[in-house]
């Protein structure tokens, strides 16, 4: 189908904009869940942490990917 | 008025406000469900807004809070956060003392 984004595309997108992080994706074309280990976290509360990765997929979020689950961890919390 | 100050004026006219798709007695996505379940199952009384009923105020719930997604939750004015977050204040027992707090204030 056109238009329509793969689990592998997000985590490209994500990955593009957080250089550190390391990324994983799953998803059905419409939903998906990544989880998201990055430096960038630490010291930042949820809404922070969840706007940093919107940011990453630009207009996509909430258009072309109608859902994303995220779970954002710095590495100390990872651990 | 513009969208921005109709919804400041949302936010800000009830202690809990929850932009979602659909009703709470009809949601029409489930992420929309699941946060009203989740704020019913913390006892709470609180504000809705359809936004598939409203265009202007769809849009613009993104932009006010930089959030590109809904439902959106909102306490005393203050942007919570998306179903996920609620889901995760949820299950640490955060969310269920934010809503108690807000409806004794």
């Amino acid at each position: 189908m056109a238009g329509m984004v793969h689990p592998e595309d997000i985590k490209q997108m994500i990955e593009r904009g957080m250089p550190d992080a390391r990324v994983s994706v799953s998803g059905d074309g419409h939903h998906f869940e990544a989880e998201i280990v990055s430096n960038e976290f630490a010291g930042k509360g949820l809404v922070q942490r969840h706007q940093i990765v919107y940011r990453t997929l630009g207009n996509k979020m909430g258009n072309e990917i109608h859902a994303l689950s995220l779970r954002t961890l710095t590495p100390e919390e990872q651990e | 008025m513009s969208a921005q100050d109709r919804i400041k004026q949302q936010v800000t006219g009830a202690k809990i406000v929850l932009y979602m798709k659909g009703t709470p007695q009809a949601p029409q996505c489930g992420f929309s469900a699941k946060a009203t379940q989740l704020l019913s199952s913390c006892g709470a009384k609180f504000a809705s807004y359809d936004v598939l009923a409203d265009a202007e105020i769809r849009q613009g719930v993104k932009e006010y809070a930089n959030w590109p997604t809904i439902p959106q939750l909102y306490i005393n004015g203050e942007f919570i956060g998306g179903c996920d977050i609620m889901i995760e204040l949820y299950q640490k027992g955060e969310l269920q003392k934010m809503v108690a707090k807000a409806m004794e204030q």
